[in-house]
């Protein structure tokens, strides 16, 4: 079991809670079962292809992780959008 | 009193007027969606909806609808996303129209994409003639994406559809969009070697295409360089272009009441999008293009170097009181209540305008 930490628009969707506790080996599929458990996330996070987009960047116990990087149990799980603006 | 719905850079804008009044900006009324880009937005007025399309840089491309205060909160609309699992994803809602049966709505999208409601809005499905098109893995993007950008509907017949697809041209429709060919003979892509132009496979880069609601076979077009009017429902264009300080531009809009009647916002070229002269103009024509006469009475006659984007130029009822409105990058409303014979500054300091629409 792994805590996946969201933020603004994503918590308001996901029910206003921040911490989720979720099971995923994954990255990747940590997040597809955090969409699954708040459906109206769906598509914020993951696009049609399945792949996280481009500009959400996600830390596994604070370090920059990918769709393929391992969660341990335990594991804090960010999901933090880019440095991004204009 | 007219509502404007301003899609910008920073957010969706409700502007309040009279455009047949005195001089004297239009109030902001609301603002939505603070901070985050609204490409598009519209007041679709046979059900009072309000929508806005935004495309947040983190989150992708969303649709958002109200029937309650603006302000206030707002639902997303369900199906705006192509099929999972494919390897395209949807990169921007461009456009919204309605369609000629109750509660049907269609909207257009990047990667040049159709899709359609039956519901007013609250649910959305993929158009599946246009989407499995054969030819669609050859279409190639304009410099905005492959962006699905004008919706044209038959009045009085829902089974008539024309879209238009920068830059995959023209595409017609007889059996409400479960089939589609195109419509593109006579353009002429100048960007492209004339040896090379095949009307039914070369890039066309089509801007904006507009229908006469009261002769519908005549079509007036927008194009990458040249300015062009259909008369056989978009089988094929004529250039009209003549008598234009410039052919290149972006938005269009006609008069409802006249199928003679065509205003063009013209910039110099595709390599300075800007107005020619720095002079702020809109150009009319009321004879079909056969002549173009400039209308800025009350606009910036100089040092005006704006650029009016694709969907920044909105229209509103008909005839001598025909309603017109655009907004520039530089954040600059304007608007005329008497089809562009004069015009007056109904904003100033908005953020970049992506969008106008009024209701």
């Amino acid at each position: 079991m792994a805590v996946v930490r969201v933020r603004g628009p994503l918590r308001a969707l996901a029910g206003g809670r921040g911490e989720h506790e979720l099971e995923g080996p994954t990255v990747l599929e940590l997040l597809r079962s955090f969409e699954s458990r708040n459906p109206d996330t769906r598509g914020w996070i993951l696009d049609e292809r399945g792949h996280i987009r481009p500009h959400i960047n996600v830390f596994v116990d604070a370090e920059r992780g990918a769709e393929h990087t391992p969660v341990p149990a335990g594991a804090r799980v960010e999901v933090i959008p880019a440095i991004t603006g204009g | 009193m007219t509502e404007l719905a301003v899609g910008t850079k920073k957010g969706l804008f409700l502007l309040e007027g009279d455009a047949t009044g005195g001089g004297g900006e239009f109030g902001i009324s609301a603002r939505a969606f603070a901070g985050e880009p609204v490409d598009y937005a519209l007041r679709e007025t046979r059900s009072g909806r309000l929508f806005a399309a935004t495309t947040s840089p983190f989150y992708g491309p969303k649709l958002f609808y109200t029937d309650a205060d603006p302000a206030g909160e707002w639902q997303q609309a369900t199906g705006v996303e192509l099929p999972a699992g494919g390897e395209q994803t949807l990169a921007r809602i461009w456009v919204i129209a309605a369609g000629e049966t109750p509660g049907t709505l269609y909207m257009g999208a990047d990667p040049g994409v159709l899709f359609e409601s039956h519901d007013n809005g609250s649910s959305w499905q993929l158009n599946s003639g246009l989407w499995n098109e054969p030819s669609r893995p050859d279409w190639q993007p304009g410099g905005g994406g492959l962006c699905l950008h004008s919706i044209c509907t038959w009045p009085g017949d829902p089974q008539r559809l024309a879209v238009a697809i920068s830059a995959a041209g023209m595409w017609l429709s007889d059996d409400g969009g479960a089939s589609w060919r195109r419509g593109n003979r006579g353009l002429n892509p100048r960007y492209l070697p004339e040896a090379d132009i095949d009307p039914e496979t070369s890039a066309l880069c089509v801007h904006h295409v507009e229908r006469s609601r009261t002769r519908p076979e005549r079509m007036f077009m927008q194009f990458h360089g040249g300015v062009y009017r259909s008369d056989d429902a978009g089988e094929s264009w004529t250039p009209i272009g003549d008598g234009l300080p410039s052919d290149f531009g972006f938005p269009l809009k006609v008069d409802p009441a006249d199928p003679e009647s065509a205003y063009l916002i013209p910039l110099v070229a595709d390599m300075d999008r800007v107005m020619p002269d720095g002079r702020v103009r809109v150009y009319e024509t009321r004879d079909g293009g056969a002549s173009w006469t400039p209308r800025g009475d009350g606009l910036p006659a100089q040092h005006a170097y704006l650029t009016v984007l694709r969907q920044a130029f909105a229209s509103r009822g008909s005839g001598p009181g025909l309603e017109l409105y655009f907004g520039a990058t530089s954040g600059e409303l304007f608007g005329s209540g008497d089809a562009g014979a004069s015009w007056r500054t109904l904003a100033q300091r908005l953020p970049p305008v992506f969008s106008v629409a009024a209701a």
